[in-house]
């Protein structure tokens, strides 16, 4: 049966292709009986080992060879197309809730397209069109945003009624549903042909392909890749790029140098059936019925479902490589639910006949994005892997932005959140993986609220103040493995189970944060925000400030004590790093960046840094607690607890002092928040943590001290229009864009990374600007929330999307920052963004179709602040970041 | 008179305990993952008793169960204190003269055991010191025979068991300034129970049985199937070697009285047991106890009442046949159970029942469609049928509480008929008894990874 079905999924012929095909045996195919031995050997070297000849590989190798590199190697351990890629049910959705997601799916649709003709391979695209179906009215929220994303990017989307859905599909039961969105250039192709073509153009541009060999090891020298070990020889290369699927945890673990890929497979079944009487026409559109866990195409003229159950059923924990993915056997039992849900969407098919039920391992990642870049530790060391059951629609575009990233130095996208180093070894845990993969996979079909926390891998990392923080009703979040206060419930008072608090609405701990805000405003609140990365990096001479200033924008050579906010900058002057920096000593730096930078600016750094014995950088995150004290009254906390002066004349806004709270000597303070409030924050080492905070809790009694969560942190920040890195800030914005010059000295005297291209922008003018919009007519308690990824208008036309939003307690509006780009009405092109143009504009931010109007504004609002301000208001058009 | 769903459920459920060994490090190194236990009452109150606890000072685990009869003072001494006998029987030396030191100096001593009790298992406050003196009577005398030689788990149990009867007879002789000991000792003696104890340390399984309660291991066979292993011999008439002892025991004489109609001395159903001082005892020395006894003793007519062909005292002991077995893979659980239990079910349904329950769906035979043709309406159909089919056994968190559903609710087909079961927990107290016994079942789950593993470390 698995024959045949290999045989109906992928009728084209591909051995034969080309000529320049360097096919090796295949005994398994009844075909081929003659099996010719391996007659064309490895090369001795090459610039580019392709390890995998599934979708992702084959794909890398076209875009490879398509941007000129030619002297690349694909190798397959069994034959093309064979694993993951083979079984995949060959839907091309571009229906994704992350944007980059979107562009890349949007990307590999008209790629695929236009293959067939391009290569001359059928890979049996027909554009037939999807529908999302939505059986709530949350479900349509959902879909609603989504239509929203898609229809300022121009792919036609509609929500539609279900009488229309009837239409669109006859066998559709629509009893049930309140709507659905109608995405009608979503196509279906064969997975495998897709492959296979993409493999037959790269193989005509020069790519070797070689089947039947499978990598060993990759060999690394100094750092770098140095060349790959496979079982029928070496190949010396600069670049490795895994692209191993499900074996990609193992490949990365097998070398001398760990490379840390966190995927973990589960098993997915589909069933397919044999034809119906009056055979499916081959264009109807596939059909997604989220809340019935399940997915419906057609197929040969039947049809070919699928799902996510709840219950998935994870496997190859211990990593039980095999060469090809055998038929895993079939789970009628475990796919009961699934068919209970396609025979109420579809009663008609009662009468259908079944063909076979598909068992195929799909690989699954942390956080439900994809695994892609350049590893940490090995340069060199290019990944792609962990689609998510996504892999087909993925494909093209994931393909495209690696190619770019190797041959260009950074893909033409922001793919941080698909970025590698976004994990560390941390995720690595095959316990962790196992779980986490469990509830992930689920996940595709639940609904996608705000502030999502995954439930599972729980308590990895934590402060030691976690138990006392926990007794007080905090409520937990997670980033990068840390735990972190989201609020505090107060005794006595009742929140809503997990599921039921699921909302896209008004939240359940909306009045429970706004008291924590109330407190940071007029007395003072202590959040424990241990997570930040933090580094030391010191020098026996210069050498430290000498390559710092060289990294970062902002000029580091202040006097000991004072506290920078600066960027890490690439070339192109976008953010790599937000951080904020102390001179410890005229040799010695105290950095601190966002919590999941702990990966991605240590890799930066090590690659950057001189190779000099006397430069030593160290990761002292583990070693210190870090206590936030906001609120007017943490300077009367913090000068009786340490019988020091600490008025703004003693100790001005970013100022780091090394001081004694309670008994504890040796606390690093430093005169800043990360909200634009007052306050302080205290690089505590470890074991002082719990003394300094029962000393401070005992203390700040008398001033009404309590604590507090990051989300009143966050609705703080975004009410002061502090951008936060990785939110609102990326690798393709620029301080700049987002009013922070005053964080850049371009004439500081020597050299930085992104020097001339700052200078250039400060020259032109910007391509978009950094935002605050001020919702006018949005009803806090009856509305939709702005959440992020709200698409922008300015009189009616499309102009950007918010990256962040909170809820003002102050201002008792919402307010959400985003990018304003000036689109040439008639051409399109992007013009330079003034400050004119901010100005006069009317705004609107669409929420799941419903626009709202919204006051921009490019300064915060200086009646905010009760409290006199000091001049240099440095801090508080400075940065964040949570 | 019918009882819903609702209401049979919380009758089954109302004795329910589970205790999961707790994991280390995500791991479980002990050989039992955990037990069910669960008991249905037919007599008021119910006669029978159990205990589970773990060893602190010495490894392995204690299970037991125990069936009481004329009354259930001996089955709740016995359930209270035979562990403690046990544990210490196995103590080494150093650890007894440890908690002899600690007792005679006033400090805390090293916790001997932990219990793992339903909040319904009581023990009794008042006799506690009582127990407690005779226990430590029985320690110092193990100190002072201090043998040199490591424990035999076997001997332990033996020892430990025959032990305790010899407390509760002399406790009885003695008797107590306080009226209520005093009674309470007399009633525990008068009484009696049987025992079926498990010590399960690692691999080695040891079941010290005295009465005609019962240890069966459940095997499962390498196609999946479930069989049976009988890992104590019922003490009763049905029992040819049990017989073939007590006579051997007696003067010839005496052959035709000590076993009538299928009872010892025509009276008694177990061959062994705790208690029953009126099997024990010389004539004199009983009326003698009844004469000084508290007047509700005196008032007792079974208690003055002297077995007929009483000649040659004792007819009754409360040794234990100790059986010895090395736990492999294959064996995944293990039921003690009263005789109420038994009586109704067939220790091959037993094995069957308990073994589908424990692994659930997984050994449904798995559907393949092969090359059938099956409509997805008629795979739907199946597939719906199948899980209605678990979701009766998934009713029951609790094996225990499984096998008794289906020892009181099973009809001529094998399967739970809820008319039958609803009727049989609704009969009126008085009636009960005399369709049904107290059932009592502790069901243990092995953990066949840390059973291979032992093996192969061999």
């Amino acid at each position: 049966a698995a024959r045949m079905f290999l045989r109906l999924l992928s009728d084209v012929r591909w051995q034969a292709a080309n000529p320049k095909w360097r096919r090796s045996t295949c005994s398994r195919r009844s075909t081929s009986s003659t099996a010719e031995p391996h007659s064309i050997p490895l090369p001795a070297q090459a610039q580019v080992v392709i390890c995998g000849g599934g979708i992702m590989g084959t794909s890398v190798a076209y875009h490879l060879s398509k941007m000129g590199w030619k002297d690349i190697v694909l190798l397959e351990q069994g034959r093309l197309a064979a694993g993951t890629t083979r079984f995949c049910a060959g839907i091309v959705s571009t229906a994704r809730h992350v944007s980059i997601e979107l562009k890349m799916a949007d990307y590999s649709n008209k790629l695929y397209q236009q293959l067939e003709q391009e290569t001359g391979v059928n890979t049996g695209y027909v554009k037939t069109g999807s529908i999302s179906l939505a059986q709530t009215q949350d479900r349509l929220i959902s879909l609603k945003r989504i239509a929203s994303s898609l229809s300022v990017m121009g792919i036609p989307c509609e929500i539609i009624t279900p009488k229309q859905v009837a239409k669109l599909h006859p066998l559709i039961n629509i009893h049930d549903l309140v709507g659905a969105m109608y995405v009608p250039e979503d196509a279906l192709v064969s997975s495998a042909n897709v492959s296979l073509a993409l493999a037959t153009a790269a193989s005509r541009n020069g790519v070797q392909i070689h089947e039947r060999t499978s990598v060993s090891h990759v060999s690394i020298q100094k750092g770098c890749v140095a060349g790959v070990e496979t079982d029928r020889g070496q190949i010396q290369c600069q670049y490795f790029v895994n692209c191993a699927g499900q074996w990609a945890y193992e490949l990365g673990h097998s070398g001398e140098e760990p490379v840390n890929i966190p995927l973990h497979a589960c098993e997915h079944f589909y069933l397919l059936t044999h034809p119906l009487k009056e055979p499916l026409a081959s264009n109807l559109p596939t059909v997604v019925d989220p809340d019935g866990r399940i997915y419906i195409r057609n197929w040969q003229g039947g049809i070919l479902s699928g799902g996510f159950e709840k219950n998935p059923k994870p496997l190859f924990t211990e990593g039980r490589n095999q060469l090809e993915i055998q038929h895993l056997q079939e789970d009628w039992d475990h796919f009961e639910p699934l068919l209970s849900a396609l025979l109420r969407r579809m009663p008609g098919l009662e009468a259908l006949q079944i063909m076979q039920l598909v068992n195929c391992p799909e690989s699954f990642t942390p956080d439900m994005r994809c695994i892609m870049g350049e590893s940490p530790t090995v340069r060199g060391y290019f990944v792609l892997a962990g689609m998510n059951s996504a892999g087909i629609s993925y494909g093209g575009g994931a393909g495209k932005y690696l190619a770019e990233w190797m041959v260009n130095g950074y893909p033409s996208e922001n793919v941080w959140p698909l970025d590698l180093k976004r994990f560390g070894s941390l995720q690595s845990s095959r316990t962790f993986l196992r779980h986490r993969v469990m509830e992930v996979m689920p996940l595709m079909c639940d609904l996608k609220v705000p502030r999502w926390d995954f439930q599972t891998g729980r308590q990895l990392r934590t402060s030691p103040l976690y138990d006392r923080l926990d007794a007080q009703g905090a409520r937990w979040m997670e980033k990068h493995g840390f735990e972190r206060v989201k609020y505090f419930v107060p005794p006595g008072k009742d929140l809503l189970d997990l599921d039921q608090s699921k909302t896209f609405y008004k939240p359940d701990w909306f009045d429970i944060v706004g008291s924590e805000v109330k407190c940071c405003k007029e007395a003072v609140c202590v959040i424990d925000m241990s997570s930040f990365t933090k580094f030391e990096i010191s020098s026996t001479g210069d050498q430290a400030l000498e390559s710092l200033q060289y990294l970062f924008s902002n000029d580091l050579d202040v006097p000991v004590g004072h506290v920078v906010h600066t960027g890490m900058l690439n070339e192109k002057g976008g953010y790599e790093n937000d951080c904020s920096i102390a001179r410890l000593s005229k040799r010695s730096f105290f950095m601190i960046s966002p919590t999941d930078q702990q990966v991605h600016c240590w890799a930066w750094l090590k690659n950057r840094l001189p190779d000099d014995s006397n430069l030593t950088m160290e990761d002292v995150t583990w070693k210190y607690t870090a206590l936030n004290l906001i609120g007017p009254r943490a300077v009367d906390v913090l000068s009786e607890l340490s019988y020091a002066p600490i008025t703004p004349d003693h100790f001005p806004s970013l100022f780091c002092k090394e001081m004694s709270v309670g008994y504890a000597n040796g606390i690093r303070v430093m005169s800043i928040t990360h909200t634009g409030e007052p306050g302080f924050m205290l690089y505590i080492p470890i074991e002082y943590a719990l003394h300094v905070y029962n000393e401070v809790m005992n203390m700040g009694q008398k001033y009404g001290i309590r604590n507090a969560g990051y989300y009143a942190l966050r609705s703080l920040r975004i009410e002061k229009f502090f951008a936060f890195w990785g939110q609102d800030l990326d690798a393709f914005t620029t301080p700049m864009e987002c009013g922070r010059e005053f964080q850049v000295k371009l004439e500081k005297g020597m050299q930085f990374v992104g020097q001339e291209a700052l200078m250039e922008q400060k020259q032109n003018g910007v391509y978009k600007r950094f935002t605050m919009f001020i919702l006018e007519d949005h009803d806090t308690d009856m509305d939709l929330w702005p959440w992020w990824g709200e698409p922008i208008f300015r009189n009616g036309r499309y102009v950007g999307k918010t990256t962040s939003s909170a809820y003002s307690y102050t201002l008792e509006r919402h307010v959400c920052l985003g990018f304003v780009h000036h689109f040439d009405e008639k051409t399109g092109e992007e013009l330079v963004v003034t400050t004119d143009f901010i100005n006069q504009g009317e705004y609107e931010i669409d929420i799941a179709g419903q626009r709202f109007q919204a006051k921009a504004k490019l300064y915060p609002f200086s009646s905010l602040f009760t409290q006199r301000r000091r001049k240099d208001e440095v801090e508080l058009s400075g940065y964040q970041r949570e | 008179f019918y009882l819903t769903p609702p209401q049979v459920n919380s009758i089954l459920k109302a004795n329910e305990y589970s205790f999961k060994v707790p994991e280390f490090d995500g791991k479980n190194v002990s050989s039992v993952l955990g037990f069910d236990s669960n008991q249905l009452p037919a007599n008021a109150p119910i006669e029978d008793r159990r205990s589970a606890a773990t060893c602190l000072q010495t490894r392995g685990m204690l299970l037991g169960v125990f069936d009481g009869h004329a009354g259930c003072a001996c089955a709740q001494a016995v359930s209270e204190r035979l562990f403690y006998y046990i544990a210490v029987s196995l103590l080494p030396h150093e650890t007894l003269l440890e908690i002899e030191n600690a007792v005679e100096s006033g400090r805390a001593l090293l916790p001997i055991l932990q219990w793992h009790k339903h909040p319904n298992d009581y023990f009794s406050k008042e006799a506690s010191k009582l127990y407690f003196n005779s226990l430590r009577t029985y320690w110092q005398e193990l100190i002072d025979l201090n043998s040199g030689e490591t424990t035999d788990v076997k001997e332990a149990l033996i020892n430990a068991f025959k032990r305790l009867d010899n407390d509760i007879s002399l406790e009885a002789q003695v008797g107590d300034p306080n009226s209520f000991l005093n009674y309470l000792v007399l009633r525990v003696a008068f009484s009696g129970a049987t025992a079926c104890v498990a010590h399960v340390d690692g691999v080695d399984l040891h079941i010290a049985n005295t009465g005609d309660s019962r240890a069966m291991l459940g095997v499962q066979e390498e196609d999946g199937s479930w069989s049976a292993v009988n890992l104590s011999y019922d003490h009763n008439a049905q029992n040819e070697r049990e017989v073939k002892r007590v006579k051997m025991e007696h003067p010839k004489s005496e052959e035709k009285s000590l076993v009538k109609q299928d009872r010892l001395l025509g009276l008694l159903m177990p061959f062994r047991a705790f208690g029953d001082v009126k099997f024990k005892w010389s004539i004199e020395l009983q009326k003698r106890v009844v004469e000084s006894g508290p007047d509700q003793l005196n008032d007792n007519e079974y208690t003055k009442f002297i077995p007929p062909n009483y000649h040659t005292p004792p007819y009754l002991t409360a040794e234990p046949e100790v059986i010895y077995h090395k736990l492999r893979p294959q064996d995944k659980f293990l039921v003690l159970a009263t005789d109420g239990l038994w009586e109704t079910m067939h220790r091959q349904d037993v094995a069957r029942i308990v073994g589908e329950y424990l692994t659930g769906v997984h050994h449904q035979q798995p559907i393949a469609v092969g090359g059938y043709k099956v409509t997805l309406g008629q795979m739907h159909g199946l597939l719906t049928e199948r899980r209605a089919r678990i979701s009766s056994v998934f009713e029951d968190q609790n094996a225990a509480t499984h096998l008794i559903r289906h020892a009181v609710g099973n009809n001529e087909f094998g399967t739970v008929d809820h008319e039958r079961l609803s009727k049989m927990l609704s009969l009126p107290e008085e009636l009960a008894r005399m369709y049904r016994d107290d059932i009592t079942i502790i069901v243990v789950q092995f953990n066949s990874h840390v059973i291979g593993a032992c093996q192969n470390e061999e």
